[in-house]
Formats: structure tokens, sequence, C-alpha cells
């Protein structure tokens, strides 16, 4: 029943992408009876679609649009094209996402104060209390089925798990399980238990991984409220003289134009395309793009530190069987600056396929030291490195006038370099990494290098002060009333958490905001 | 598999065609392997460019566990018109360097040591890059090539590891 609602329709809240964010911001606002067109630029793709083949299901499911690159990270060099691995469908990168979902610990919240100046670190504290986000973490658990709270049990451990949980234990940590996974254990919300098939970043076919392609945005449909136009591009975000935000423009499948008329319009298009869709929007009134004021639009971009290790054993260990990211070393996650840097990270199981390992164990490298590696992929272990990175002014997205997208505007350029922070952290990371394995027999470890960005955040960040960020606390632009941002560009800092569970928490939370307004009368 | 065997003998490869290097004849028109496991046509490229090119793709990436065949698929699309001036003249560029390195041409660069010693000196050209570049799913993006490695591929249509072996090993 899905509602279908008139272009010139300027009662309804235009939300751009489907995502983490705008797909539960969707979903969430049609609950509350809100009348919502969102807007997708990729394609519906369901689990029958999906594909159990790394290249053919990239193929079917990336952002392949135009992106420059720039700065000293490796990804510059190794993938000058690809600075980030983004979805484009219904759902946005919730098809390929892994599923871990951590809270963020009380203390990043409040970066700037617990870690104090940092040199060359554009540090802030949200605006936001801990306590206040409880609530909406709890929610956002239970939407997304996350094993290990509201009493649902953690998942089996697979090979690479049990490799990884040996070595963890031997070299003495404690807090070692199968993970917080959006991934159910049991048969659940409509969904199945996971059966272990091994692609969770290809897109579940059988649906056990929560994504927002087959629950919140058929949910939102079901409502009446919600009215989803997949392959509707948007390239223009319009205002009015008084400075408020009237409607977006958009392309449809076959490149038509069309504008859409809206009351609110909230933006979640990843940290790469948000920011640049306020860019490509800049007017007369607002010549350094909207919501701008503060400079601060593009600016900040986080990716996580991160990084993985591989390992061979004399073993088999068929790490491809299984739940993809199957399980988590959380001792490290704490701040301690006596191991010579601030925040901390996340140790995490992952196992590629053959094709990608090829691809990403060591971009570019070639001969014997390479190829005896994937000889012995059968005995590999793996895991991920996932840790907090410095928020910088200078790794940004701008445009790029020089290279021009299928819409004749400039593509995004990603610049980024690394903080030395990230540096001094990675480098712990690896060693205790590398002394995992070892400490259960490895042969041979790989220290690897990251792979283009899946965690993009930082670059519309939220702010006390408008003078600091783009967004409020709840995700308002702070200059125009009438403009959100929604995704992971909200973030002020990126903590050592993956960032999923934090933007649906806030989705849900910016839902209750906006819908509280609307009703008031005051959006 | 994209190869074209031919029911040819090691005896018939032999006679019609001249070896280049230990691994391969060439004939007009086509590359084989001398053990006569795979031969395949060839349009665009000379029949020796081919042959050399399959040579540089298992030296980029060494398998020995992995047949010839695999590498010739690996790379069988750059005989094309558009892709053969850019091959012509990246091997023509690779032979030169073996004859300034004292061999006869790359192919008969006895050691893979020295064939690796003139890629080394090339790794930086965009013919050695697109070459490395493609092979990365060239080679390892084929399926036949999987169980090589060990790897199992798509494994919805058996019902996942839950019931195959998700956490079979009992050595940790
Ligand atoms: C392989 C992989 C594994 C991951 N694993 C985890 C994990 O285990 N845990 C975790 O927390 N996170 C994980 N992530 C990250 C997670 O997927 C993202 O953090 C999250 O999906 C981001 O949400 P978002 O709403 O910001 O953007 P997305 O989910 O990327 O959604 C953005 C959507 O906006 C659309 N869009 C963009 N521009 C426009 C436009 N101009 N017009 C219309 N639509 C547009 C895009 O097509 C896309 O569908 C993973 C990511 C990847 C790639
Ligand atoms: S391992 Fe589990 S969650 Fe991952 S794709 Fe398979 S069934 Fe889905």
């Amino acid at each position: 029943m899905t509602a279908p609602f008139d272009l010139s329709d300027d009662s309804v809240v235009v939300v751009i992408g489907t995502g983490a964010g705008g797909g539960v911001l969707a979903n969430e606002l049609a609950q509350k009876g809100v009348s919502v067109v969102a807007l997708e630029a990729g394609g519906r793709y369901l689990p029958e679609d999906y594909i159990n083949d790394e290249w053919e299901s990239f193929g079917q499911l990336a952002w392949l649009d135009a992106r420059t690159t720039s700065g000293d990270w490796r990804v510059a060099n190794d993938f000058s094209g690809l600075p980030a691995w983004i979805v484009k469908a219904v759902g946005g990168t919730t098809t390929h996402w892994a599923g871990a979902s951590l809270r963020f610990q009380d203390h990043e919240w409040k970066a700037a104060s617990t870690y104090g100046p940092v040199q060359g670190a554009n540090l802030l504290d949200w605006p936001i209390d801990p306590r206040e986000m409880d609530d909406y973490y709890t929610r956002a658990e239970d939407k997304l089925g996350v094993t290990r709270t509201g009493g649902r049990a953690g998942l089996p451990g697979c090979n690479n798990y049990k490799v990884f949980e040996a070595g963890a234990k031997a070299i003495g940590y404690k807090e070692v399980h199968t993970g917080r996974m959006a991934i159910n254990s049991a048969d659940n919300d409509d969904r199945p238990a996971c059966q272990q098939t091994g692609f969770c970043f290809q897109g579940c076919k059988w649906g056990a991984k929560w994504s927002a392609a087959y629950t919140d945005i058929p949910r939102g449909e079901a409502t009446g409220n919600l009215e989803v136009r997949d392959r509707a591009h948007v390239l223009k975000i319009e205002h009015d003289a008084s400075g408020k935000v009237t409607g977006v423009l958009y392309a449809d499948a076959d490149g038509n134009q069309h504008l859409q008329r809206a009351r609110v319009v909230c933006v979640a298009g990843n940290s790469i395309e948000s920011p640049r869709l306020l860019l490509n929007s800049a007017s007369s009134m607002f010549p350094d793009g909207l919501a701008n004021s503060s400079g601060q639009v593009g600016r900040n971009y986080m990716r996580h530190m991160t990084g993985s290790v591989y390992a061979v054993f004399d073993q088999p260990v068929k790490m491809w069987r299984g739940t993809t990211m199957a399980g988590i070393i959380q001792d490290e996650a704490r701040h301690d600056p006596s191991r010579g840097f601030v925040g901390g990270y996340e140790l995490e199981t992952l196992a590629l396929g053959l094709p990608f390992m090829a691809a990403f164990l060591d971009p570019g490298a070639w001969g014997r030291e390479f190829t005896t590696a994937l000889d012995a992929y059968e005995n590999m272990a793996g895991m991920w490195i996932v840790g907090e990175d410095m928020p910088q002014e200078t790794n940004r997205i701008t445009l790029n006038m020089d290279v021009k997208d299928q819409y004749g505007l400039p593509v995004p350029n990603v610049h980024f370099d690394d903080h030395p922070n990230d540096i001094a952290m990675r480098n712990h990371a690896y060693k205790q990494g590398m002394a995992v394995y070892d400490a259960v027999g490895a042969t041979r470890v790989f220290p690897t290098p990251p792979y283009p960005s899946t965690h993009n955040l930082g670059t519309n960040r939220m702010s006390e002060n408008p003078r600091d960020g783009v967004v409020n606390a709840h995700g308002q632009t702070h200059d125009i009333t009438n403009l959100f941002i929604s995704d992971g560009s909200q973030f002020t800092t990126g903590a050592a958490e993956n960032p999923t569970l934090t933007i649906v928490a806030l989705a849900i939370r910016q839902a209750d905001h906006i819908a509280g307004e609307l009703s008031k009368g005051t959006l | 598999m994209t190869l074209n065997p031919r029911e040819l003998t090691r005896r018939d490869l032999l006679s019609r065609g001249a070896a280049a290097g230990t691994a391969f004849v060439v004939g007009s028109g086509y590359v084989a392997g001398t053990s006569t496991a795979w031969a395949m046509e060839v349009a665009h490229l000379k029949p020796a460019t081919m042959a050399t090119l399959i040579h540089m793709a298992r030296d980029i990436y060494p398998h020995d566990h992995v047949a010839d065949a695999f590498y010739a698929a690996a790379v069988k699309g750059y005989d094309s018109a558009e892709a053969a001036p850019m091959i012509e003249d990246g091997i023509a560029g690779l032979n030169a360097a073996a004859q300034g390195a004292g061999h006869s041409s790359y192919v008969d660069a006895g050691w893979e040591r020295d064939r690796v010693d003139i890629l080394r000196d090339m790794e930086k050209s965009t013919f050695f890059q697109t070459i490395r570049g493609g092979l990365v799913t060239g080679l390892y993006n084929q399926k036949e090539v999987w169980p090589l490695f060990g790897y199992e591929g798509e494994s919805y249509s058996k019902g996942g590891y839950i019931d195959r072996g998700f956490d079979d090993i009992n050595w940790v």
C-alpha cells in the first residue's frame, strides 16, 4: 500500500537516501503518521536478488559513480577512484554491512573533554548527554535484533572465531565473545536465524542479518505514509528567499529531472554524498553551499582508524565458512593514553573470499611473497581493526570542478591524511593482532593496510555552537530550520565502535523530534 | 573456461609449431601448452606474444599448483583489435629488456628469478600495471580456480555451513 505523493505536495518530509539513517528515519516518521517521500539513487534489491559472489555482488550494489582522492592515505594510491565502499540501493549500505552493533562508551560522547587538546585534531564534545541515548540505543537494538542485548543469545562461533578466541585468551584478553550482532541467533521479527553462509557483505540471502531494505522500508510503506522512489538521484536542494528549503531536484532512472516540493528535507546520503549535495546546492544567497556558515560542511571527514591482520597456520581454518564478522575483542577499546595514543580500538574477526583477498591483502603486491600467502588461503584466519580516528579540518570532501558525473555535476574529492594518533593506534593494534595469532601458532602474519572506507563519518558534524559545526543536537542544521542531516555525517567524533547502531539510534531520536515539531507547528 | 582446446597430439603440435620457452608451443593462429592439456586460438596478437604474456602472467602471480590454462584464460581478453597494439608494444619492450640482460627473449630466461628481475625494473610502467591489475580479477575471479585454493564459493543453495562445518576445526 505505497502512498503516492504529488510532486507539488509541499506538506511532505523528503528523505534523501534510504540507508541506516534515511531508511530508519523514513519508517519511524511514517509510523507516526508523517507523510514521507524517500528518494534513493539506487535500485531495489531483495534477498532473492543478492548474489553469493564477491565481485558480481559489488557490481550489483556498490556506489560506482566517479570520485577522486588525495592525501597520504594508501587508499588514494591503491584505489584512487574508489575512496569508499558504499552501497547505492534501497536500504543503502545496510545491505553490505557485517552487522556489528555496539554502543559508544560514555566518555566517547565527550572526546574533547576526555582526551584534552590533541595537536592537529579538531576535537569537540557531542552536544548530547550519554544518558539521553540509553533508551534510544535500546530501541535501536530491539529494532535490529542485536544479539547479546535484550535477552537475545549470541551467535555460535565459526572456525575463524575459534582461532581468534583461543589466541585472545592465550595473551590474556578477557572481553572476547561472538559479538553484538544485528544477525538473528534464533528466528526473530519474521526473519530466520543465521545459516552461516558466509556472504554477509554481499547481502544476506536469508534475511537473517538486519537491513533496512527488507525491514524498515517495507514496514514504512505498509503504513500508507511512505513513498520510496528508487533510481531517484537528488542533484540539488532548493530554497526560497527567506532561506528555508522548499524542495529537491532529482533525476529519475531515465535521466528526466523533477522537482519534489517539501516541508522538511532530511539528507542521508552517507558522509561523502551528503556534504557534496549541500555544496552542489550553493546559490547566490548561500554561495558556500547550504548550511555552511561555519565553513565546516565537508570537513572533519573520519573513516575510523582501520587495518587488518591475517595469519596463516599449519592447519586449515576455512575462514569463509560462517558469519563474516564473527567475534570481537574489546579489551583495547578503553581510553588509556599510556599506550601512546588517545581513544581505543576494537578487534573483530573478518573473512574475505579468495577474490577479495587477492585484491585487498596487499594491494599492488606481486611475486612469490604475495602468492605464497594466497597459496595458504585455506589455512588463513583474519581480523579487522576499528578504532577512533581524529577529526581534522583538512580531511574533507570538496567539489572537484575538473571531473563531472553523469549529470554534469562536479564529483566529490575525498582528501585524507592520517593523524599521528591514528598511526600510533594502528601500529599498536597491528602488534596486538599479530600477537593474538602468534599465540596459537601462526606461521606467518600479515599487517594488512586499510580498505576503501566502509565507515564514513563527520562531514556535517553536530555542535553546540553554530560556529563549530553544521547541525545541532537533533541533526537540524544551525542555518536552516527545515533542513536536517540524518546519517553518519552528523558524527562529532567517531568513537571506537562501528557506527551503525548509533546512526540508527540518532535517526529514531530525530524522528521523535521532527514529528514533535511538526505537530507543534514549529516546522 | 573461455579456452578452446583442440584435439592435437603433442607430436602434431611440435611438428606444426615452434617452441616458445619450454612450456609453450606457438603455431599460426594458436598457442598451446607443450603438454597438450590446452590450446588457445589467437586472432589479433602474434601467437608468440600471447605465449610470452601468459608466461609473464605466471611470473607476476606464480602459483605452482595452478595450470597454465588458467593464466591463459586470465589474459585471453587482450586478444582484441583494441588491446593488441598496447600488448605487442609491451611484450616487445619486455623482450628487449630480456635481451639487454643477456637472454635471447623473455621466455628463454630459464630462471624465474631472472624474469622477475626484468619485471621489477618495469613494475611502474603502465603496461606492467595494466597486466598486473587485470590479473587480480582475471586470475582469482575464475570460479574454476577457486577449488585449487580450497575456496568453496557460493553456499546459499547448499543451505550455508550451519550443518556443513562452519565450526569443524579442532586443532585450537
Ligand atoms: C562491507 C561493509 C561492512 C560494514 N560493516 C559494518 C558493521 O559491521 N557495523 C557497522 O556499524 N557498520 C558497518 N558498515 C558501515 C555501515 O554500513 C554504514 O555506517 C551505514 O550504512 C551508513 O549509513 P548512512 O545512512 O550514513 O549511509 P548509507 O547506508 O550508505 O545510505 C546512503 C544512501 O543514500 C543514497 N544516496 C546517496 N546520495 C544520494 C543522492 N544524491 N540522491 C539519492 N540517494 C542518494 C545511497 O545510494 C545510499 O543508499 C559496513 C559497511 C560496509 C561497506
Ligand atoms: S552468515 Fe548469516 S548473516 Fe551472514 S549472510 Fe549468511 S545467513 Fe546471513
